[in-house]
């Protein structure tokens, strides 16, 4: 849509921007310097008459390349959000004159200010062209869910109950997963609202696990397409046109189509093994929580024997952190989370079963969260289970029966309790692929100690799961302790590899119930990045935005740099190492732009150009004028507002720096830094997406 | 009057915190219509109250900036602040509600110049601040406020003031008629995320937060140590300005009581965690923190965080559930109890008390306006009689900010199928 660029400025002389500023020499600009034909001035550029003011412009073809000038980009968005049409926003008012005290000494460097910002917008629009759909666009309502236990399950099933077709990919013969063995489950609510405040009666109890019910809903649903005994041998594409080919065992490799994919393979039960401390494997009388369940399943409501000789258990111990929350050699450092509710169900077992059976819970921090939790602590409490803060440092034999040596952290002092039966809460370790960036950790590494952690990290790596055909590795990469990808506190779902979500236990360790509230989550996000995929848009953070990189092949030199630095694994190689871009894998960050040496990566409305043009439009003062002048690269998401909330608390900036908004540190390219100091800039100050950028 | 377009499939999310933010835009971005309705004058809710948030102690403005632009962005969302459900009628895929709008005295028109904040005199307390400072009668709630509209507070109406304000405006923003109105409009399906509020620490009878000045909660230190805050980020004690460097935690303020609150809050251990680190980033060497806890419940990957601060020395671990604060003569909070790891008695001044104050639901039990499953802490419990009512975040359950979008996040899908079932029946 090769269009004639009509170029149109407006300028607002509202909220102080006239009577601060020279707003004629502010027009000249525009139309001397900037070359824009149409300069239009206006007193509220923001009100329903300004605004129709530009939208008539643009109806009657005379606008396509708007640049307005007056308040920061990030205010009246509503207000100047035209279609179809490059902007680019003279950030005057918070920019310029709330960040400038209004005395007669500062007018001088306060107008050359906003002399230059009218420059620098008036050279990025120029610059920009109007995104329009790249034809790449699909609609493939597919879903993939991987993992067929509760997580991969609830997923599907919500999934298909808002009528999106999914494909479940179980590696066993069998749905259910690790969870799959419960006896029961910690019950999913806190009391109900007619029990009286402050009286425990009707409490929840363990109840039904409900697996079985839910595996014969998925079999049921006649969206759901279960594979069983199937793995993923490769899947590429992108959101909207992935290609999984799902390989059966003693069956046809399958290739199927998907808009988007959830991963659910929940988690590994810890190796119990490593804790030979407590007699893990010397007897079998010592279990894991994961073991228990199956004891307690088998016997199906009769009494639980101890596994040696089948005595009726009379007293158990259940030692909480057995190898979690600890910094020793094969331990967990983290907190597992689930454990003191499973043990609270598990030491109901044996009192219901038993109600003489002395059953105690040895723990630190008893961690039973929310309503739900407390109240189900409250319920082992009723049902007599004792807890002991105490931490158990050995499990020996003793006769027939077990000792359990522990220190009593309230009597303070070490002590001993026999017991028939000991149950070690076990925690959950991520049951993930292989890190993608584990080579990267090996080359970047530091120190040999680094290194060598790193290599043995590479060495003992799981199987692929997702058998990505990405240029950045097979799997999803992952955060602290191998749990998968999450932007940790705002974005739970949002991961380095566009449309693949992670849900349940392998993205941090959790409950059942909260595993299937994840779940639900997930499946939002995998169908909403099918639904972006056809309509052409980005999905989080840029909602909306057309664009998408472009690549000059002619001026690339196969450098790999694009393919290597790209956070979220978007960009492939072909076979002779140029990069391919997936447009709907893209988050429109610009990193690929600002890795590239030879500058042929740009967006439409986001180049080398439009942020070069800007600096060299900068009005630079002779070097003897004492008026420095500072490139001012700002996050758009951190930085550029912190300034502006800074103007807007009456906080004074310095006169001599220019800012312009960038997507993130990683796109700026080093050309802009170059050119501007050839161009006469003083200095440059790169201002990331920074902790301590905002607030102040 | 207000004119709200909405059908039987659009959504309705009540609240406008972090939950109901999330909820409205993760289905507002898969292309669903949705209204947002909220209480206060902008979105955000108690997340904007936030200096730092646990365990990356990082600031909550750059994911509400993010938040903010997605909702500026997005034409399928109709966001309603100082507005507030009263009433809904009908059936899951075929909702009415009454929403009452509170006047803002403040049109669209408005630039957020401030010319009226400048031009009024009165003063009221702030509430954004937890009542610790002072805000004009035309205010904007907070700098990085969305909508970025100022507000008329309703008592400077009829008064000089407000003409003061009308005065000032040169943009005609100022609508000194607006009134009440109450609009009712259809939805399928309803996002219910009314959030918490703290519980009243004055009830807490033996801590003394109604009788000594230096007990304070621990979402009023919060405002202390931001620097947009009432002391400009000085941890200051209220009585007398001094310094806040010995600072007493008190965990489960109000919760896991069977006076007050039966359920764990989640959040305050790790929030006392965090407010720790502001003391001892403040005053490093000088700093003496005791945090008074049952059970530290630093759950998963907090973990690393719980590891971090306890390698601080200046930072100590007391379990004890404290019997009481008493002031002495110098107005330093002495905190009174037995530590049970070893049973020793203790009576430790301060220079400051925070309690680390629990979450209760934002709604009372019989204020909803529709029936749906309430557990007897005031929380929603999923459930197929709530048709298709879904809570999100912590009107379901006290939940972290992770947690809480993580929870709206699903609760948007849940509203989804819902609307898709009435799309699919009708077409």
């Amino acid at each position: 849509m090769a269009v004639e660029k009509k170029l149109a400025g407006y300028l607002c002389t509202g909220c102080g921007i006239g009577e601060r500023l020279d707003t004629s020499q502010l027009m000249n600009i525009a139309t001397r310097e900037g070359k824009f034909p149409s300069v239009k001035q206006h007193a509220m550029l923001c009100s329903p008459a300004g605004v129709k003011l530009i939208q008539d412009d643009i109806d009657a073809g005379a606008a396509t390349h708007l640049m307005i000038a007056g308040c920061s980009r990030r205010s009246k968005v509503e207000a100047f959000s035209f279609r179809n049409v490059a902007m680019s926003r003279a950030n005057l008012r918070e920019g310029v004159i709330w960040a400038r005290p209004d005395t007669p000494e500062n007018t001088e460097t306060t107008q050359e200010m906003a002399d230059d910002y009218i420059r620098m917008a008036c050279a990025e629009v120029k610059f920009m062209t109007v995104p329009t759909p790249s034809g790449e666009q699909e609609l493939n309502k597919n879903i993939l869910v991987v993992g067929g236990g509760v997580t991969g399950m609830t997923a599907a099933l919500e999934t298909a109950a808002a009528g999106y077709p999914v494909h479940l990919v179980c590696d066993e013969d069998v749905l259910g997963g690790v969870w799959k063995d419960l006896y029961k489950r910690v019950p999913f609510r806190a009391a109900a609202s007619d029990v009286p405040n402050g009286r425990d009666v009707d409490l929840p109890g363990p109840e039904d696990p409900g697996i079985a019910d839910m595996i014969e809903r998925v079999l049921a649903n006649e969206r759901i397409t279960v594979h069983l005994n199937a793995r993923l041998s490769k899947t590429s594409g992108a959101p909207g046109r992935f290609s999984a080919d799902i390989d059966v065992q003693s069956g046809p490799t399958v290739t199927e189509n998907f808009g988007a994919i959830v991963q659910a393979s929940d988690f590994k039960p810890y190796d119990a093994n490593k804790l030979p401390e407590f007699a893990y494997g010397k007897t079998p009388n010592v279990l894991t929580n994961f073991e228990l369940e199956r004891l307690a399943k088998a016997a199906n409501g009769g009494p639980l024997k101890r596994p040696s000789d089948g005595k009726v258990v009379e007293s158990v111990a259940f030692i909480q952190c057995a190898g979690q929350r600890s910094d020793k050699e094969g331990h967990l450092p983290y907190c597992s989370g689930f454990c003191y509710t499973e043990s609270i169900k598990q030491a109901m077992y044996f009192r219901e079963q038993n109600p003489d059976c002395d059953t105690t819970i040895l723990f630190d921090d008893l961690r039973t969260p929310g309503a739900a939790g407390e109240d189900f602590y409250r319920c082992g409490q009723q049902a007599m289970v004792t807890f002991t803060k105490g931490k158990a440092s050995a499990v020996v034999q003793n006769g027939k029966g077990l000792k359990v040596q522990f220190k009593d952290l309230i009597l303070n002092e070490a002590t001993e309790m026999d017991c028939d039966l000991v149950v070690l809460a076990t925690g959950q370790v991520p049951n993930n692929g292989p890190d993608p960036y584990a080579q990267l950790a090996v080359d970047e590494a530091e120190s040999e100690e680094e290194k060598e952690a790193a290599r043995q990290k590479l060495a003992v790596a799981p199987p692929s799961i997702l058998n990505l055909d990405y240029r950045q590795g097979t799997d999803l990469p992952q955060l602290k302790h191998g749990f998968l990808d999450s932007h940790f506190i705002c974005f739970p779902y949002e991961t380095r590899r566009t449309g693949i979500y992670a849900a349940g236990p392998v993205r941090r360790p959790m409950d059942m119930k909260q595993a299937m509230e994840d779940a639900v989550g997930a499946a939002m996000k995998a169908i909403q990045a099918a639904e972006s995929a056809a309509q052409g848009t980005a999905v989080h953070p840029r909602v909306g935005d057309l664009s998408y990189p472009s690549f000059r092949k002619e001026g690339c030199t196969q450098c790999k740099r694009c393919t290597v630095e790209c956070p979220f694994g978007a960009i492939n190689e072909d076979e002779q190492r140029y990069p391919v871009f997936n447009e709907s894998r893209c988050r429109r960050c610009g990193t690929c732009m600002g890795a590239c040496p030879v500058r042929v990566i740009s967006f439409e409305n986001y180049s080398i150009d439009t942020v070069n043009q800007q600096i060299k439009a900068v009005d630079i003062p002779d070097e003897f004028s004492e008026k420095p002048r500072i490139l001012v690269l700002a996050c758009e998401n951190d930085a550029y507002p912190a300034l502006d909330m800074a103007a807007q608390a009456g906080i004074e900036t310095t006169p001599f720096a220019r800012v312009v908004p960038v997507r993130c540190l990683g796109s700026v390219s080093l050309s802009w830094i170059t050119d501007s100091l050839n161009s006469g800039f003083d200095g440059i100050r790169c201002r990331p997406w920074k902790r301590e950028a905002r607030g102040r | 009057m207000t004119a709200v377009v909405a059908t039987n499939e659009t959504i309705l999310v009540v609240g406008g915190g972090i939950s109901g933010m999330t909820a409205a835009l993760e289905a507002a971005e898969t292309g669903k219509r949705v209204v947002l309705v909220e209480k206060r004058p902008y979105l955000g809710g108690r997340v904007t109250q936030l200096y730092k948030y646990f365990p990356k102690l990082c600031f909550p403005t750059c994911g509400l900036e993010i938040n903010q632009r997605r909702a500026k962005m997005n034409p399928n969302l109709t966001i309603l602040t100082l507005a507030e459900v009263m009433g809904l009628t009908g059936r899951e895929g075929d909702y009415t509600a009454t929403v009452k709008l509170s006047p803002r005295y403040v049109n669209e028109r408005c630039t957020a110049c401030g010319d009226c904040g400048t031009a009024v005199e009165a003063e009221f307390d702030d509430d954004y601040n937890y009542g610790l400072g002072k805000r004009k009668g035309a205010y904007l709630p907070y700098r990085m406020a969305h909508p970025a509209r100022y507000v008329l507070d309703p008592a400077i109406i009829g008064t000089p003031d407000a003409d003061k304000a009308k005065a000032a405006c040169q943009y005609d923003a100022i609508d000194l008629e607006m009134r009440e109105e109450t609009v009712e409009f259809r939805c399928g399906a309803v996002i219910w995320a009314t959030g918490w509020r703290p519980y009243d620490a004055a009830k807490i009878q033996p801590y003394g937060y109604d009788r000594i000045a230096n007990v304070i909660t621990s979402v009023e230190f919060e405002r202390l140590a931001d620097p947009n805050g009432p002391t400009g980020g000085k941890l200051i004690r209220p009585s007398d300005g001094k310094e806040a460097k010995k600072v007493a935690f008190i965990q489960c303020a109000g919760s896991r009581d069977r006076n007050h609150l039966l359920h764990c809050s989640r959040i305050c251990c790790m929030a006392s965690l965090k407010q720790a680190t502001y003391v001892a980033d403040a005053f490093a060497d000088d700093a003496e923190i005791n945090i008074y806890y049952i059970d530290l419940r630093a759950i998963d990957r907090f973990e690393d965080f719980y590891n971090k601060v306890r390698a601080n020395q200046r930072i100590k671990f007391i379990k004890s559930k404290p019997a009481s604060i008493v002031a002495d003569k110098d107005g330093n909070p002495v905190v009174h109890g037995v530590d049970t790891e070893g049973y020793n008695r203790f009576a430790e001044p301060h220079d400051l008390v925070v309690l680390a104050i629990g979450m209760e639901p934002s709604v009372d039990k019989d204020d909803f306006p529709v029936s749906i499953v309430i557990n007897r802490e005031g929380f929603i419990e999923a459930a197929p009689e709530n048709g298709g009512v879904f809570a999100a975040g912590c009107a379901s359950d006290a939940l972290d900010v992770n947690r809480a979008a993580q929870h709206a996040t699903g609760a948007a899908l849940r509203a989804i199928q819902v609307v898709n079932r009435v799309a699919r029946a009708e077409v």
